[in-house]
């Protein structure tokens, strides 16, 4: 490998020998391509008039009123198919064309990537194939249709617990089986190196985008930025940009029924290091260190691993990683709804519960940003079960 | 090694402790020169479904670490024969690499190959392995380029372990040239001894295997689901394993 593969004491490439070749040929493609002038520029292009970038950023005018300072919503869920994860699949989309790759596979939990990345199959023509979860495919039906409407074939995926970590696994071994022709769109900052970076790098337009927004209106940073955290793709491509200023940075996991239950997506809050597909990082596991099952109302929460470079900010302080419950979650779920007419997604309404409770404590000309990461169309389903 | 070897691979704990226990005994019994055991994990993603199924069994019936490590130390006192641990990283690293390796030495374990940690992870693990006089272990595959070769090369002990498929362990139909030419081309290059397992099942991969220069074959999944086959019948499952582990011993050794 030509570049460090860690972050700080996470990260590195915990996989069979079979796909260390092809980890290898992906860092090398990413490398020469990242700076490549067509390559930016076709990317560009997509973000902006495929995908609907940049996306705004909201004054929340209802939401500041009530709770007494300023608060501001990054619009990921305005993005082309209602969530950031197109920001990622396009990149990866582009880098599989480039690579000369003739088939996309990818896992999903939500449904989210997997359709961010069947619309790219389609654009870009190149057969996709989908892992989702059994559990996640019923909790998520409108997903498994409109990737399906994209021509991508979606193979559910009954092992486990049959939720994203399992959909991960059996992605990892479709790709050992096909590594020569098939490019692995990994959908979070997860996995071995180069992914993480990767993922990372093509999610940091939100940051990007918001620091930007942010100075044009207030004329100065925010005073705390607060994202949700599954694998960790939206809150990294939001934190990094500012990392190094003034800001709070709270990363929200999913504290399910509780923290002190084993019902939850917490690993970085109640998590220890471990490996999981392929890098070092804060994981759910028992004491002989098998992985165990996350749990969270929304399906892109309930992972048991995180992405490496989240856990290396843990260990270093720079972001606070917190808790929300599936309850406080379904309360500001409705309450955004009610109060904005914008109605999240679940995983988002995570952040948006914890920035409630850090505007309590802020003053009248504090700012808050809130990663809105995505819509919740793809929840009304499951939330109509759960909500009367 | 002078002479071909055959090597059963089960999961240690698959279906139960008892079982597993008589199981491997009647592997030794039968003529196996070698054992590779599995450590059941939770997510074994270099593995197809049927180690994963066995992997669940043993798990579900209470196996763990400790109790792996003791069933290894119960089998070395049966038999002096060479055991090969095949474990995924978060169980070493979860217990503590060095904890890990003299807990492996201490049972009895001559090899340890850690499935997901290729030589540039592999530091901590073998200089663990090197203190307690364990081999380390490490894969050769289909997409192994010629520098990663020379790297493998370098810091492997005790064998080479080649993945004769493009993918994950299960019973596949044939060998293919492709895998004939690694096993020549490994030979080429190496003294240590060269085992060829994933995809392997029947007695006339293994002639072929042999045949090409690769010192002995690793059969996993075709004995698992034997397992598999007769849950309901132990007898009949650990019966039907010694014969399947005869006939492959006596194909490995030309004796067919």
């Amino acid at each position: 490998m030509k570049m460090d593969t860690r972050f700080g004491k996470f990260g590195g490439m915990f996989v069979p020998e079979t796909l260390m070749p092809a980890l290898e040929e992906l860092e090398g493609a990413y490398v020469r391509l990242k700076d490549d002038e067509g390559f930016k520029k076709e990317l560009g292009g997509l973000l902006s008039d495929y995908a609907g970038r940049p996306t705004p950023l909201y004054f929340a005018r209802n939401l500041s009123r009530k709770y007494g300072c300023r608060i501001y919503l990054k619009r990921e869920d305005l993005v082309h198919t209602g969530a950031h994860k197109i920001n990622n699949t396009l990149g990866q989309g582009l880098l599989a064309k480039y690579m000369g790759k003739t088939r996309l596979i990818a896992e999903t939990g939500a449904g989210q990537h997997g359709v961010a990345t069947a619309v790219v199959g389609a654009l870009l023509g190149i057969k996709t194939c989908v892992f989702m979860g059994v559990e996640d495919i019923e909790r998520q039906k409108l997903n498994v249709f409109r990737m399906k409407l994209c021509g991508a074939e979606v193979v559910p995926v009954a092992s486990g617990a049959g939720t994203l970590k399992d959909a991960v696994n059996e992605a990892l071994r479709d790709w050992i089986g096909n590594v020569r022709n098939t490019y692995y769109v990994l959908g979070s900052v997860v996995g071995p190196h180069p992914y993480p970076m990767i993922v990372r790098d093509f999610q940091r337009v939100i940051g990007e985008e918001t620091k930007k927004q942010i100075m044009k209106v207030e004329g100065r940073c925010p005073n705390a930025i607060v994202a949700c955290v599954g694998g960790g793709s939206n809150s990294i491509g939001m934190f990094f940009e500012f990392l190094s200023d003034d800001v709070k940075l709270y990363g929200v996991e999913a504290a399910g029924l509780g923290m002190d239950t084993n019902k939850h997506g917490a690993s970085l809050c109640k998590g220890e290091p471990g490996i999981l597909h392929g890098s070092l990082s804060y994981i759910l596991q028992d004491k002989d260190g098998q992985i165990n099952e996350a749990y969270s109302i929304s399906a892109g929460l309930d992972y048991p691993g995180v992405g490496p470079e989240h856990s290396a900010l843990k260990d270093s302080g720079r972001v606070e990683y917190v808790g929300i419950t599936d309850k406080e979650a379904l309360s500001a779920f409705k309450e955004l709804s009610v109060l904005e007419g914008i109605i999240p997604a679940l995983e988002s309404a995570h952040a948006v519960a914890y920035a409630f409770k850090v505007a309590e404590k802020m003053k009248k000309d504090d700012v808050i940003v809130v990663n809105l990461s995505g819509r919740g169309d793809k929840d009304m389903e499951h939330v109509m079960k759960v909500v009367k | 090694m002078k002479e071909k070897l055959f090597v059963p691979f089960v999961v240690v704990g698959d279906p139960d402790y008892d079982t597993s226990k008589k199981i491997i005994m009647k592997m030794i019994d039968e003529g196996a020169d070698m054992l590779e055991l599995g450590f059941a994990f939770s997510d074994p993603i270099a593995d197809g479904p049927t180690i994963q199924l066995a992997d669940k069994r043993a798990l579900d019936n209470g196996g763990c670490v400790d109790s792996s490590f003791k069933m290894i130390k119960e089998i070395k006192g049966y038999s002096k024969i060479p055991v090969s641990l095949l474990v995924y990283s978060n169980l070493v690293y979860k217990r503590g690499i060095d904890k890990f390796y003299a807990d492996a030495s201490d049972a009895g374990v001559d090899y340890v190959l850690v499935a997901d940690v290729p030589v540039e992870e592999a530091g901590p693990f073998v200089e663990a392995a090197k203190k307690y006089g364990v081999d380390a272990v490490f894969i050769v595959a289909q997409t192994t380029t010629s520098s990663r070769m020379s790297l493998i090369l370098r810091e492997v002990c005790g064998y080479v372990y080649l993945v004769s498929v493009l993918g994950v362990t299960g019973a596949r139909s044939g060998v293919s040239d492709s895998t004939l030419e690694l096993v020549r081309k490994v030979k080429r290059e190496t003294k240590i001894p060269v085992l060829v397992g994933f995809g392997v099942s029947e007695p006339a991969h293994a002639r072929k295997l042999v045949s090409a220069g690769a010192d002995g074959v690793i059969v996993g999944s075709a004995i698992v689901k034997i397992i598999e086959r007769n849950l309901s019948d132990k007898e009949k499952m650990v019966e039907e394993i010694g014969e399947f582990v005869r006939g492959m011993k006596d194909a490995v050794c030309g004796n067919f």
